[in-house]
């Protein structure tokens, strides 16, 4: 049944058109993913691509499985006790389970931000060094000044803090370490950014930083954003997904979702009529 | 102030609420008043009754080093002054000032109030100052215990004189003494730098202290790496299931066995099973270690537990592997909590005494340890066993003992405080 809610097809989408000539490529795909919470169903059978270079939105009322999806997309479910993930995802079409596949390098490859900003206790400068350090991306000091400038420039962060970089993170406001944490992310040069509803904890000023963030990183980043504001996805993402229940209910263009939604529980939840 | 809609039962209501939570303010000062003048109590009685301890009762003599008395060999050599009768040379020091002494008894009377260790005092200095020899030095030194208590007036100067140990000679040449300014009270640096004696002038707790020290190292070494990571790898590693919950409960009923039955599993499987020495800091260490390792542990993985998940999630998420967001991240924020409860378990292993009596660290030992198999006693052993001798003068060696004993926890407790105040939480 989930095959024919999802509705995608890049080709003739006029929003792709008005931003490149070639159709987006398939960064990463889910097929046939089953999430399992010990004995209790999380997620049943998603089937979600995530197209290269685009912002993709997943919404849903909360409980409906948006977080434990994205988690999936990271392997961060694997530390979750009892969590057991199957069918495949992959990631420039190799499974991420595959055994030639390794999780720590798997995260320098996606990854992620949390919804509440989760700086390290840290320096700025270190909670961003943090990432190339540990991968050993910079071979000396001078480098890893250039990533750490770099990291905060594209995060929009560098001029607000380039003259405190070695306080604490934590001293930083809300939104600004929400973008620290943004910065830290992509420090170590990701291909896919995750990031799960990054603006709840934010108010609207700062929120409103984020989404113009985003709308920025897309171009170097594919990125998957859960949200819980209609709103938000409307205005950020090229392609959305609904979740419900854990089944993804329709998947396609954010304004075919938001304009003409093929399911009668899409066109509920973007109206408002429950969620 | 009277709001409109209040009706009488509420304020009533309200005014049993207030009274309530002002009746329980008093209940809280009240129980923290009582512990306060415990410990007031407690502090007071032991500083007032170990505070002498610290002095000593010294008697100045003019000594001539008469060579054919203390150099028998006629070489200067260590063995020659070891042989030599410093006795002799004493009595004659105290014929000199008391020459109208003439009976037997009074002489050995008047020989009682030197202590055993004026002796050694008087050879210890010539080993230091050979060239004393065949000259007359004056010289201070130390009373026995009984003109110790008489000086110090522990003992009531009114008894009869057949209930005291100071006969009413021994009292006039002490108030001789007195006025010819031959008999002073000076900081006992004796107490400090030597061991257990029979002699309670002479005690000292420097034994003791060592033997304290090096029981601790021997605890510290074994529990807290032990410690820490067991404690990592349970609360960060560990799968979390019926195994887990199964050795939770099982430290925390380690943590809870009385300590003696710790002395007696040291005792059986240290000394009966392993040949390992008696009396020895190692043992005690051990001892110690397996007593304090459950507590360790579980004040280890309350501190872990107390790392938020999204700094580890965050680490994880930047690709750290689990080692590293356990090195990296985890434990520098679990670091100050572990050190306290590492201090607060110390602190705990360096005041008990059951599980050492157990392993024979009970002996009367004189001797200052010199390494961890080396016979030796601790702090609170020695309090116990200075407080178990008959001898008067041991009473305030106790109290003093016991005073040291203190200084110690309450500087580590307070290190403890000061490192939890003094890194704050960042996060
Ligand atoms: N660690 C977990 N253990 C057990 N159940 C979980 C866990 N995390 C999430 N769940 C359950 O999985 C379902 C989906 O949760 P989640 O993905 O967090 O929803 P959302 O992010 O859409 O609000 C919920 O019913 C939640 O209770
Ligand atoms: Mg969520």
């Amino acid at each position: 049944m989930v095959g024919k809610n999802v509705n995608y097809s890049f080709e003739t989408m006029h929003l792709e058109a008005s931003k490149s000539i070639t159709p987006p490529r398939v960064k990463m795909e889910a097929k046939g993913v089953d999430v399992y919470y010990g004995d209790k169903q999380a997620l049943e059978k998603v089937d979600l691509p995530v197209p290269l270079n685009r912002v993709t939105a997943l919404i849903g009322p909360s409980g409906c499985g948006k977080s434990t999806f994205l988690k999936c997309l990271n392997r961060m479910n694997d530390t979750v006790v009892g969590c057991r993930v199957t069918g495949s995802i992959t990631l420039d079409e190799e499974d991420i389970h595959s055994p030639t596949v390794d999780v720590v390098q798997l995260r320098a490859r996606v990854g992620m931000v949390f919804q509440k900003p989760n700086p390290f206790p840290k320096s700025i400068y270190d909670n961003i060094a943090y990432g190339p350090r540990i991968h050993g991306m910079t071979r000396d000091r001078t480098e890893l000044d250039q990533i750490v400038e770099e990291s905060l420039a594209r995060a929009g962060l560098w001029n607000e803090v380039k003259e405190r970089l070695q306080e604490p993170g934590t001293s930083l406001s809300g939104g600004q370490q929400q973008r620290l944490c943004i910065a830290r992310a992509i420090a170590v040069n990701p291909e896919v950014v995750l990031m799960d509803e990054p603006c709840s904890a934010l108010d609207p000023i700062a929120t409103a930083r984020i989404e113009e963030l985003i709308d920025e990183l897309c171009n170097k980043y594919t990125i998957i954003i859960v949200t819980h504001s209609m709103q938000q996805a409307a205005r950020v993402s090229h392609y959305t997904g609904f979740f419900h229940m854990g089944e993804l209910v329709e998947y396609d263009h954010t304004e075919a979702i938001f304009t003409n939604p093929q399911q009668e529980r899409t066109k509920g939840y973007v109206t408002g009529r429950f969620g | 102030m009277n709001h409109k809609n209040e009706t009488p039962e509420q304020r009533k209501y309200l005014a049993k609420r207030h009274a309530a939570s002002r009746r329980f303010r008093w209940y809280g000062i009240m129980g923290l008043g009582i512990a306060l003048m415990t410990l007031f109590f407690l502090l007071g009685t032991m500083v007032l009754k170990g505070y002498s301890s610290f002095f000593q009762t010294q008697i100045q003599l003019t000594v001539s080093f008469d060579k054919t008395v203390i150099d028998p060999l006629g070489d200067q050599s260590a063995e020659s002054l070891a042989r030599g009768d410093y006795r002799a040379i004493l009595g004659n020091a105290l014929k000199r000032v008391f020459p109208e002494i003439k009976s037997r008894d009074d002489r050995r009377q008047l020989s009682k109030i030197l202590s055993d260790g004026a002796s050694f005092q008087l050879q210890d200095l010539l080993v230091s100052h050979p060239e004393w020899v065949s000259t007359s030095q004056t010289v201070w030194l130390i009373a026995s215990d009984n003109v110790d208590m008489w000086v110090k007036k522990v003992v009531d100067h009114d008894l009869p004189e057949s209930q005291r140990r100071i006969s009413d000679l021994q009292a006039k040449w002490l108030a001789f003494l007195e006025t010819n300014n031959q008999l002073r009270l000076r900081f006992n640096a004796m107490f400090f730098t030597s061991g257990d004696s029979r002699n309670p002038e002479m005690a000292g707790i420097l034994g003791a202290m060592k033997g304290s020290a090096l029981t601790l190292l021997i605890t510290f070494l074994v529990s807290f790496p032990l410690g820490v990571a067991s404690a990592v790898y349970l609360e960060e590693f560990a799968a979390k299931g019926r195994w887990a919950d199964f050795i939770e409960v099982n430290i925390n009923n380690l943590a809870a066995v009385p300590s003696i039955v710790f002395g007696l599993l040291g005792l059986a499987l240290y000394l009966n099973l392993m040949h390992l020495p008696r009396s020895a800091p190692l043992v005690g260490g051990l001892t110690l270690a397996m007593m304090t390792l459950p507590t360790l542990v579980i004040a280890t993985r309350a501190s872990l537990k107390s790392v938020p998940d999204p700094i580890r999630d965050g680490a994880r998420a930047l690709g750290a592997s689990p080692l590293q967001v356990v090195l990296h991240h985890v434990l520098p924020l679990a670091a100050p909590g572990m050190l306290t409860g590492t201090i607060i378990s110390m602190a705990r292993a360096l005041g008990e005494t059951a599980p050492l009596l157990m392993i024979g660290m009970v002996a009367f030992i004189m001797d200052i340890p010199g390494g961890v198999l080396d016979p030796s006693t601790v702090l609170p052993v020695q309090i116990f066993l200075w407080a178990d001798s008959p001898e008067r003068a041991f009473l305030e060696k106790t109290s003093g003992a016991t005073l040291i004993l203190l200084a110690f926890l309450i500087t580590m407790n307070a290190l403890a405080v000061y490192i939890r105040n003094r890194v704050e939480r960042r996060w």
